[in-house]
């Protein structure tokens, strides 16, 4: 039996060590952050200041490969080791919302200014957008343009890179006539979807119809798009080869094996270390070519149309686990990374481009001749069906292309074993949708 | 009295089986149950997210495997790979256990060694050093063939050459393994066979066809089945080197299998795949020992 009064020593003393734990300075939440490939080792170098700022908060950072982001997510949601606050592709974000892993961040962005979300690339911030909420906040962007050889193109008689459709074909028959052989004007990787999906975006296609239940790609805006692609490989522009057997890219562009490629952000920083020396003043960067309805217009009323056409609006977001217990030092992290400045240090760090376009003002990001036809670009992005089948319907865009242009199935075949194919792939959205299952 | 000892050692060798038989029941059997439960799902995302959104389905995701291109697509291509590949690989390492257990050869320990390198290889660095042996351009192979007065061949690009490219380099990469136990077969044959029939005035060849070939028989059994079991689960090498393309020309089934369960996350879908793999080795198994049961030894 205990006396009273060790009882009430024990019980302080029990107290005290309890309180201890909870708020004294040795003790402080820790943050579980996961990020991918190089930003996971890059953002670490941002974190110091965080601290600094929240003395009672510790961010762990656990660095995650690309190849096995998604595989990774999604086990650890099956097994309930979600990290608190996460970095994942936004194309994914509809899948996490279905698997219900991320947290609605719209109560939390009631006390941002109407001017810091605005400042956010409209057509990347839309895909953090589902049914009305906010699921993630973009950290960085990613879309595809031009990346050319102007002296190549300038000896074709094209000094400027081509802005409408027309004049890119021009461009790539003169490079083709000039090259000749073994010679391409472009490099268009026979098992990409993303390609064919922009022309038919430029175009006006909807890709999927009916409260994206059916595909739609028999529609002849996609089709005419469709054509359009498997033209160049026809007319021997395009050479009919996938990316695995790409040995060396950067070599091939460099000995003029082809003159136009396709490709993101990653790529300014990788043409400027690969590429030999003599070739850095020729190579840059364009916004896409439009698509523009020059027969259909009727004569008179011009149609006012960019010169701009649309392309991908790709990136990374960063997102709140639902189950995290720290939501609340996660958030702040989150708005930390969202920062203007810190955004620019990110560039700085890694030549991710920011999804602020506040950070574009960094004297760094100016100063840096190949990602101005990016800034531009990224005024004109469309993003793809918000919906967790989506990679898997793109995976077979790819499939089908690929046998188009190697003219295994004709392009209306394609397209209708395409349809078939996604319709199959939404059947359980279809069901879903009818019960009411998902929004 | 027997009885009771006889119990006693039931009881006693119960006790020594049962870790061993517990660990196979949790981590073989409760998992291989767990997958046949859910073949007859349509488990995916939304499932994971919310069983409410988890359906019953019987036998279609069986019946969906059995109507789907892209499923004997992979079956076609998984069988080219076995019935190409599997007697290739034990052929070649036939010929090298031969070769290396001739009595005329030299050096024997290291031809073994460096024959078995590739097994003990990781593939994936295997894989980067073949993909510029077979590029089209400045590959090594096209080179050779080069000299000979023979176009390019586009080896892992073209739909035709993707699949022989990709046995040829399994091929190479497994038949160490093979080869050390056909060793182990030959070196089993006693010496005193072959003398008596150089006495009576064998050729090689009919030694080889009736002293050798005979004696190696298990061997040959247990090879063979293990080769066939193993190149009926082809992943690593497509995955590596092409990811099943160009136009799914080199796409196995344990590859669409990984594509459907882990890519797109419909692990109902997958789960009928692998058992329908299942069932064509357990059918292959049997059929390979039933043919050799016929056989007179």
């Amino acid at each position: 039996m205990l006396s009273s009064p060790r009882l009430l020593f024990i019980a302080a003393w029990l107290a005290l060590w309890l309180t201890g734990c909870d708020s004294g300075a040795g003790h402080a939440v820790t943050v579980e952050f996961w990020a991918m490939g190089q930003e996971g080792e890059q953002v670490k170098a941002l974190l110091p200041e965080f601290e600094r700022r929240h003395p009672g908060i510790r961010v762990r950072v656990q660095q995650i490969p690309w190849s096995a982001a998604h595989e990774k997510l999604l086990t650890a949601h099956a097994g309930d080791a979600m990290p608190d606050a996460f970095q994942l592709g936004n194309t994914w974000i509809p899948e996490f919302v279905a698997l219900r892993a991320i947290e609605p961040l719209d109560q939390r962005l009631r006390g941002w200014s109407e001017a810091a979300l605005a400042d956010y690339f409209p057509g990347i911030l839309a895909t953090n957008r589902l049914a009305g909420q906010t699921f993630a906040l973009p950290w960085y962007v990613d879309t595809r343009l031009f990346f050319y050889r102007g002296d190549l193109l300038a000896a074709a008689g094209f000094p400027e890179p081509p802005v409408t459709w027309d004049g890119w074909l021009r461009a790539m028959a003169a490079l083709k006539a000039q090259g000749g052989g073994e010679r391409y004007a472009i490099l268009l990787p026979i098992d990409e979807w993303q390609l064919p999906v922009i022309l038919a975006l430029q175009r006006g296609a909807t890709l999927l119809r009916d409260r994206d239940q059916y595909g739609n790609f028999r529609d002849p805006r996609f089709r005419d798009a469709f054509t359009f692609y498997l033209h160049l490989f026809a007319r021997g522009l395009a050479p009919p080869v996938g990316n695995t057997q790409m040995a060396n890219l950067y070599r091939e562009f460099a000995s003029g094996a082809f003159a136009i490629y396709v490709s993101g952000p990653w790529n300014i920083g990788e043409f400027g270390r690969r590429l030999p020396a003599a070739l850095q003043p020729h190579w840059n960067t364009a916004p896409l070519p439009n698509f523009t309805d020059s027969l259909s217009s009727p004569a008179g009323k011009r149609v006012e149309t960019s010169t701009v056409g649309v392309s991908l609006a790709g990136g990374a977001s960063l997102a709140l686990s639902r189950d995290s217990p720290r939501r609340e030092a996660a958030w702040l992290l989150l708005e930390f990374l969202a920062e203007p400045e810190q955004q620019a240090r990110f560039y700085q760090l890694t030549g991710d481009l920011p999804a602020r376009q506040l950070a574009w003002n960094d004297p760094a990001l100016i100063g840096n001749r190949h990602a101005q036809a990016f800034r531009e670009q990224l005024r004109h992005l469309r993003a793809t069906p918000p919906i967790p089948e989506w990679e898997r319907i793109a995976s077979r865009i790819a499939y089908y292309a690929e046998l188009a242009i190697r003219q295994e199935l004709s392009a209306d075949e394609a397209l209708a074993a395409l349809d078939r194919d996604v319709d199959r792939i939404l059947e359980k959205r279809r069901w879903l949708l009818r019960r009411g299952l998902v929004p | 009295m027997t009885t009771g000892q006889e119990r006693h050692a039931t009881r006693g060798a119960r006790a020594f089986l049962a870790p061993a038989l517990l660990l196979i029941a949790v981590f073989f059997f409760l998992p291989v149950l767990a997958a046949l439960l859910l073949s007859f799902t349509d488990f995916d995302i939304y499932a994971l997210g919310d069983l409410e959104r988890l359906r019953f389905v019987g036998l279609r995701n069986y019946l969906d495997l059995l109507q789907s291109p892209l499923f004997w697509t992979a079956l076609g291509n998984t069988f080219y790979f076995v019935v190409v590949g599997g007697p290739l690989s034990v052929a070649v390492s036939l010929g090298a256990a031969l070769l290396v257990n001739a009595p005329l050869t030299r050096f024997p320990g290291f031809f073994r060694a460096a024959f078995f390198l590739p097994v003990v290889t990781t593939l994936v660095a295997v894989a980067v050093v073949w993909r510029y042996l077979y590029h089209p351009h400045y590959g090594l192979l096209n080179y050779g063939l080069g000299l000979l007065g023979i176009d390019p061949i586009d080896w892992l690009g073209d739909p035709v050459w993707a699949m022989p490219a990709i046995i040829l380099m399994a091929v190479w990469k497994n038949f160490g393994f093979n080869m050390i136990i056909f060793i182990a077969g030959l070196q089993n044959i006693p010496t005193p066979l072959y003398e008596a029939a150089r006495i009576d005035g064998a050729s090689g060849w009919r030694q080889f066809r009736h002293i050798t070939l005979p004696l190696l028989g298990p061997t040959f059994l247990f090879v063979t089945l293990m080769t066939m079991i193993g190149y009926f689960q082809v992943f690593a090498e497509p995955y590596v080197m092409t990811r099943g393309g160009p136009a799914n020309r080199t796409l196995s089934v344990v590859l669409l299998m990984y594509e459907e369960g882990f890519r797109w996350w419909n692990m109902g879908y997958a789960s009928a795949a692998a058992f329908v793999l299942f069932v064509l080795i357990l059918a292959g198994t049997a059929l390979q020992l039933r043919l050799r049961r016929r056989d007179p030894e």
